[in-house]
């Protein structure tokens, strides 16, 4: 018994410090680029388009590994969401009330294309069937082992709160998926590691030998390189999405921008209401504010304080 | 200070309650409660922390409406509330920044009660069931913390009701009690979210009694001199009190409302939006800022005191850190209650409130280099304020004379030179 307490207590003693270790071995990463979104501000809203065109790089490129766990078709077209219709397009029945995300036409195509499993049916058979816009969006993979499996061991991490999930969000992801680099001449990567100086990890774990001292410590004068290395490659390239409006560049840049709108909403679809109301809630305190001061100064004026 | 009830029941439906239950007596009575008529901005935050305990109740019922205390599905209900439940992200922002706010609040009123002395005869009652509802507060927002169930609430319980193992013998019976078995897990998520259900009335319990408690022993004051005259030292607590509160409330609200609204993540840690794993520990385990100057102090013990093991070290300070509250009032020897008045007193107690802006600070760092030296020196402050500073000050200071009266001070105000700049406040 009293061993056991020992071991406990030292294991929990271990259990605080844990958290020093890993800083003290993690390198540190470079500073994220700083980009002017269009969601920041207290009066920052969500670009619609570009939240359409993130869809479409999500949907093509990270949707292969990455989850978006909480999200359903049917937010695609809440207020405030990438597909929302103020009012349905030509050709759609009036009886349809495209505010409506489970009749908005757009969302029920997109739901279309993917298939979900339902059931059990009458028969007590599992069955394939469409998506509704009612249905949460597949994940790509049916459990953590086989996503790991797939990915050299590492878990490719839900999208659908990755922008809070992160310092920074917003600046982190478009800094990550702009910012691969080739590793410098100091390091040697293992197989399936993929350079990037935003990532956070520790490169001096990585450094060829003639860097390191005979006990494998960084030599004095070697610099170590910031960030870390993942198991992603570099999910993007120049071109390899197609864009409907020739007006917007195919490049890294474009399309990282746009899939952070798009994943920054996934994060947080009710920010344009929270921001609307906000104002109005500060509006209403000024307000109460300044009568409340005034009728302070009128109550108090006729005593001695 | 009892007053005399100045109720007079007009209709007969009054009279008739006023023999049977004298609620409306009690409530007239309340409003009407003499109060200093000295009170400064700071004496605000009383009822500023009532609002804050009010509006944490009402956000939190609506939230356990909607939650699923269950460690496979409380993450996602949490989501659930903040995507589909109608103005769900309004209720859980609300009452996450609510916790801070309230710290931030009670940590001022805390303060104030330190520096004018509120809690020296006949306060002491008042001021020891306010160190009970800090306590119960803290115990309140550590248990809601774990609720969502992400990486920092996981690792935030694991840290922390590791501590209790430190104590000898009572120490590993403790955590198992507290955990509802061998580590965090569901009967762990499932007895936080009662205690955290149960724990906001039991506070609001004793808040009731600390209410009760300066209406009896009267409230302190910005010249902590007794009230002499009711008639010249006192106003009615309605409309002169309301309203002041009323008007610093708002205030407090607007600054409440920036950070719903416009940062309602400001002062959350972006791990607690990835779900437990008990498989990851976060790179860097921080408590909520409201716990970092504890925090601070529990690791600012790194070495071993004879028999004492610089972790058990670490917990008895900073369980001593709060429990030295309790006996506050009769460490300080001095007979003068406001610091006012105390001009060597007041040195000592910016210095203290700066000490602990600095465990705030070290609290949030790694324990290492200097941090961890900073730290121990505010610790040392810390206990050295309450165990020999306020002592000694008491035997050799020299105060500055009191106002003879409340009205006195007052009258002394309005004539001071012109040029001077008026102070509603005071």
């Amino acid at each position: 018994m009293r061993r056991s307490i020992l071991v406990k207590s030292a294991a929990a003693a271990l259990l605080a410090l844990a958290p020093l270790a890993a800083l003290a071995a993690g390198g540190k990463t470079l500073e994220y680029k700083h980009n002017h979104w269009h969601f920041s501000g207290p009066f920052g809203t969500y670009d619609k388009e570009a939240m359409q065109r993130g869809f479409q790089v999500y949907k093509q490129v990270c949707a292969g590994c990455h989850a978006v766990e909480q999200l359903a078709f049917r937010n695609l077209g809440d207020k405030g969401g990438p597909f929302y219709l103020e009012r349905c397009p030509a050709g759609v029945p009036e009886t349809t009330n495209c505010k409506n995300p489970a009749e908005n036409p757009v969302v029920k195509a997109i739901a279309a294309e993917y298939t979900v499993q339902d059931g059990p049916d009458d028969l007590g058979e599992m069955f394939d069937r469409p998506a509704l816009p009612s249905d949460k969006f597949p994940k790509p993979f049916a459990n953590e082992q086989q996503a790991r499996a797939a990915n050299g061991g590492a878990y490719p991490p839900n999208l659908a709160l990755i922008m809070k999930a992160r310092h920074h969000g917003p600046d982190y992801v478009y800094s990550l998926l702009t910012g691969y680099e080739d590793p410098p001449d100091t390091v040697t990567l293992g197989p399936g590691q993929n350079y990037n100086p935003y990532f956070a990890g520790d490169m001096s774990q990585l450094l060829k030998p003639e860097y390191r001292d005979a006990e494998g410590h960084p030599l004095p004068d070697v610099k170590i390189p910031p960030g870390g290395v993942l198991a992603m490659a570099p999910p993007l390239s120049d071109g390899v999405i197609d864009y409907a409006d020739p007006a917007i560049p195919e490049t890294v840049d474009q399309y990282a921008k746009d899939v952070v709108e798009f994943l920054t909403w996934a994060s947080e679809p009710k920010m344009e209401e929270r921001k609307s109301l906000g104002v109005i809630t500060i509006g209403y305190l000024l307000i109460l504010t300044i009568v409340l001061f005034l009728s302070y100064r009128a109550i108090w004026s006729n005593t001695d304080h | 200070m009892h007053h005399a009830s100045t109720y007079k029941p007009q209709t007969g439906i009054e009279r008739w309650l006023d023999k049977r239950l004298p609620i409306v007596r009690f409530a007239d009575d309340f409003m009407n409660f003499p109060t200093p008529k000295n009170l400064n901005y700071w004496w605000t935050f009383g009822a500023i922390l009532v609002v804050c305990l009010v509006i944490q109740i009402i956000t939190g019922v609506v939230l356990a409406m909607h939650y699923t205390p269950h460690k496979d599905l409380a993450f996602n209900s949490v989501e659930h509330i903040m995507r589909d439940v109608n103005y769900g992200w309004l209720m859980r922002y609300v009452h996450a920044n609510g916790a801070s706010m309230f710290f931030l609040a009670v940590y001022i009123h805390m303060f104030r009660g330190l520096y004018y002395g509120s809690y020296k005869e006949p306060r002491e009652m008042n001021w020891i069931l306010g160190v009970v509802i800090f306590l119960l507060m803290m115990a309140t927002a550590f248990m809601g913390y774990v609720l969502p169930w992400g990486q920092m609430s996981f690792w935030g319980a694991t840290v922390i009701t590791n501590f209790f193992t430190a104590f000898p013998i009572i120490g590993e019976p403790i955590k198992t009690l507290l955990l509802g078995g061998p580590a965090v897990d569901n009967a762990t998520l499932n007895r936080f979210f009662s205690l955290h259900y149960l724990l906001p009335f039991a506070i609001f319990g004793v808040v009731l009694l600390h209410i009760w408690a300066f209406h009896t022993s009267g409230n302190n004051n910005p010249t902590g001199v007794d009230v002499k005259d009711v008639k010249k030292d006192t106003l009615p607590f309605h409309p002169y009190y309301t309203v002041k509160d009323g008007f610093a409330i708002a205030v407090f609200l607007l600054l409440f409302a920036a950070f719903v609204f416009f940062n309602p993540n400001g002062l959350g840690h972006p791990d607690n939006y990835t779900p437990a794993n008990p498989l990851v520990t976060p790179p860097h385990i921080v408590p909520e800022w409201y716990f970092l100057p504890f925090y601070a102090i529990l690791r600012a013990i790194t070495f071993d005191i004879g028999p004492i093991s610089s972790k058990l070290g670490g917990v008895l300070a900073m369980f001593g850190s709060i429990l030295v509250l309790f006996i506050l009032p009769w460490l300080d020897t001095s007979k003068v209650r406001s610091m006012r008045y105390r001009p060597v007193a007041q040195l000592w107690f910016v210095l203290f409130v700066f000490a602990c802006l600095a465990l705030g600070y070290f609290g949030g760092k790694p324990a290492e280099g200097w941090y961890v030296l900073g730290s121990q020196i505010a610790t040392a402050y810390y206990f050295a304020f309450f165990l020999v500073i306020l002592p000694l000050l008491g035997l050799f200071e020299k105060a500055k004379p009191a106002p003879k009266s409340i009205a006195d001070s007052v009258l002394k105000k309005a004539a001071a030179p012109t040029g001077a700049i008026a102070q509603p406040a005071e």
